[in-house]
């Protein structure tokens, strides 16, 4: 019988040489991640269930990064990591990555990947949405609650439903004015916010296998919000070289049966898509850029899990390089990796670092910072009634901080441009 | 579980996020700290916008500015409820403030397991669209044996979608009450 790249995955975990949409079936989970916001309590329910006698299923196959209210003053907000940090302590986690240690890693969904969690063929679970970033290293990553992370954590399984696939294809390579924000938003504009809810998103064609695995990693990201279970890539020669470099564990690669059976399958032609936005208050609100040309901003942001990786800070310097920003912008590095790459990664022999310094952004330390508001004192929150363009994910009333504030959601090169002008602007205009 | 459910209907339109449901900014308050947990239930629906906060009018608190507990036990909601974030300090708070069940026409995968797994909140759908025929104050009973909602106010029934394979989970408590009974786990 014929298979998805999801159903492969799925049937392997389960101990299955067949699996179909819409069973129900025990996994065994590879990788549990998850971070300051849910870990202690998914550590208070896997105690209180689990009694005294509670035992991490799999020291290594769990994975600790506190990455979402960090740089904070709130005493709540700290004693969640100071738990994390109890936690470790006392039953051994290797795999976690302290705050104020030269371990600590910022955003969890980058993290696992420049740490080599990310392993093709395999199966992880975490305690965020964002979780289905992982899929575009061709294995199978979903988010979950607390309670589903404190029944792995003490068993190593979990019951998952086998989600429908949806293809979606780009044909072509990307142009210059395009990025992989572009197509997810393209998507969500089309299918909406419960377009995929409960299936799988599997991204095909020579646009998506000719970007690197960084801009893969945003597509993937973003499939949650259309209710996506999951995101997937096939794994590649691309995806084959960053996990060598990352990690020295096996790995299997999966790919699509032809004939394997689709909910639906879209195909675009990526030289025929523009730059879009998601206009407030939601991701599927999608229009393109220069429809909303010339909206006034009052701050533009660079940064999370989808827009503050390497390859989002290039593509904003290309744009920044030499010019003045009139907006104030926020440049907030996913990764303290990547904090790093910006000093030494250069344009015409200048650093990222100083493209922006320049330009007059304000660089923050790297965590999830304002992606989702946070306490108060996080750095870039959206006050009032701002109105914001932002690299992030989400634009729903309040994500960003303020509920009265506005938020457009766009690629770095759109953001860029956007924070020279202090208005919405196409890229184009300085490509 | 309870056998029949009554009380008032808070009615909310489609797409209720996370975010909404609990803001970012109160997810650092213990869940299992009874005193503080309470903060939750106190800021349960907070961020819904207030003009679209108990439709049809609008305007009206979920949970009153010096209260920890709603009013409304029931929440009838659109399409696609809880998307967003996958926070279980969603259905938390909504079992916090005193939410017993929702009726929606459909759920966010995340959301869903989490009301269930966690054993939180009874999460419905409901056969037809119901946010544009009962108003928030209506007084309503939802027979969990029969799968109906009746609209006491209005003098209206509508099917609601047996709960299926997700029954014996909320009829154990959650998921490890389940794993034990079924000798899952020990």
């Amino acid at each position: 019988m014929k298979m998805t790249i999801t159903e492969k995955i799925l049937a392997k975990s389960a101990g299955k040489t067949f699996v179909e949409p819409g069973q129900n079936i025990w996994l065994n989970v590879d990788v549990l991640m998850t971070h300051d916001v849910c870990g202690p309590p998914t550590i208070d329910i896997w105690k209180r269930e689990f009694g005294s006698a509670a035992k991490v299923w799999d020291k290594n196959k769990l994975v600790i990064f506190p990455d979402h209210y960090i740089y904070t003053k709130n005493p709540q907000a700290n004693r969640n990591v100071a738990l994390l940090r109890e936690f470790a302590n006392e039953y051994g986690i290797d795999n976690y990555y302290d705050v104020g240690t030269e371990r600590y890693k910022g955003v969890c969904h980058l993290a696992l990947a420049e740490e080599g969690y990310n392993v093709p063929g395999t199966v992880l679970f975490g305690t965020d949405s964002h979780t289905c970033t992982s899929g575009a290293f061709g294995m199978f990553a979903t988010g979950v609650g607390n309670s589903d992370a404190a029944f792995i954590l003490g068993t190593g399984k979990i019951w998952e439903k086998v989600p429908e696939s949806m293809k979606f294809i780009f044909d072509g390579e990307l142009p210059p004015y395009l990025m992989a924000k572009d197509l997810i938003l393209q998507i969500l504009g089309d299918i909406t916010t419960d377009g995929a809810t409960y299936r799988a998103m599997e991204f095909d064609g020579d646009g998506v296998f000719s970007l690197p695995m960084t801009e893969r990693m945003t597509l993937t990201n973003m499939a949650i919000e259309a209710g996506g279970m999951n995101g997937i890539i096939a794994a590649d020669a691309v995806t084959e070289a960053y996990v060598k470099e990352r990690t020295n564990k096996e790995y299997e690669l999966f790919t699509s049966d032809a004939g394997a059976k689709y909910h639906s399958i879209k195909k675009y032609n990526s030289a025929l898509l523009e730059p879009v936005v998601a206009k407030p208050h939601s991701p599927d609100n999608v229009s393109t850029v220069r429809s909303v040309e010339g909206t006034k901003l009052t701050k533009c942001y660079i940064g999370s899990c989808t827009g503050g990786k390497l390859s989002d800070f290039q593509a904003a310097a290309k744009i920044l390089i030499g010019n003045q920003v009139r907006t104030s912008t926020f440049i907030v590095p996913a990764s303290t990796e990547v904090a790093k790459a910006l000093e030494v990664e250069t344009i015409s022999g200048i650093s990222l670092k100083e493209i922006f310094e320049k330009a007059g952004c304000v660089i923050a330390q790297s965590s999830c910072a304002a992606c989702l508001g946070g306490p108060a004192d996080t750095i870039g929150r959206a006050q009032d009634d701002e109105v914001v363009i932002s690299t992030t994910n989400r634009n729903f009333p309040g994500r960003m901080g303020s509920r009265q504030s506005e938020v457009y959601l766009a690629s770095p090169l759109t953001v860029a441009a956007s924070a020279i002008n202090g208005v919405i602007t196409d890229p184009r205009e300085f490509l | 579980m309870e056998k029949v459910i009554n009380g008032k209907a808070f009615v909310l339109e489609n797409n209720i996020d996370t975010d909404q449901i609990i803001p970012a900014e109160h997810l650092v308050y213990s869940l299992s700290d009874p005193e503080e947990s309470k903060m939750y239930g106190k800021y349960a629906l907070s961020s819904v916008p207030i003009e679209k906060s108990g439709l049809p009018d609008g305007g009206i608190k979920y949970v009153a500015p010096d209260k920890f507990e709603t009013e409304f036990p029931v929440l009838i909601g659109g399409a696609n409820f809880g998307c967003g974030s996958s926070r279980e300090h969603a259905p938390f708070a909504l079992q916090k403030a005193g939410t017993k069940v929702i009726v929606a026409e459909s759920y966010a995968r995340i959301f869903f397991r989490n009301a269930v797994d966690g054993g939180f909140v009874i999460p419905y759908e409901s056969v037809e669209k119901l946010n544009n025929k009962i108003k928030t104050g209506d007084e309503v009973t939802i027979d969990l044996e029969k799968n109906v909602l009746r609209n006491n106010t209005a003098d209206e029934e509508y099917q609601l979608k047996p709960l299926g394979d997700i029954l014996p989970i909320l009829e154990a408590g959650n998921l490890f009450e389940y794993a034990r009974q079924t000798d899952m786990i020990s």
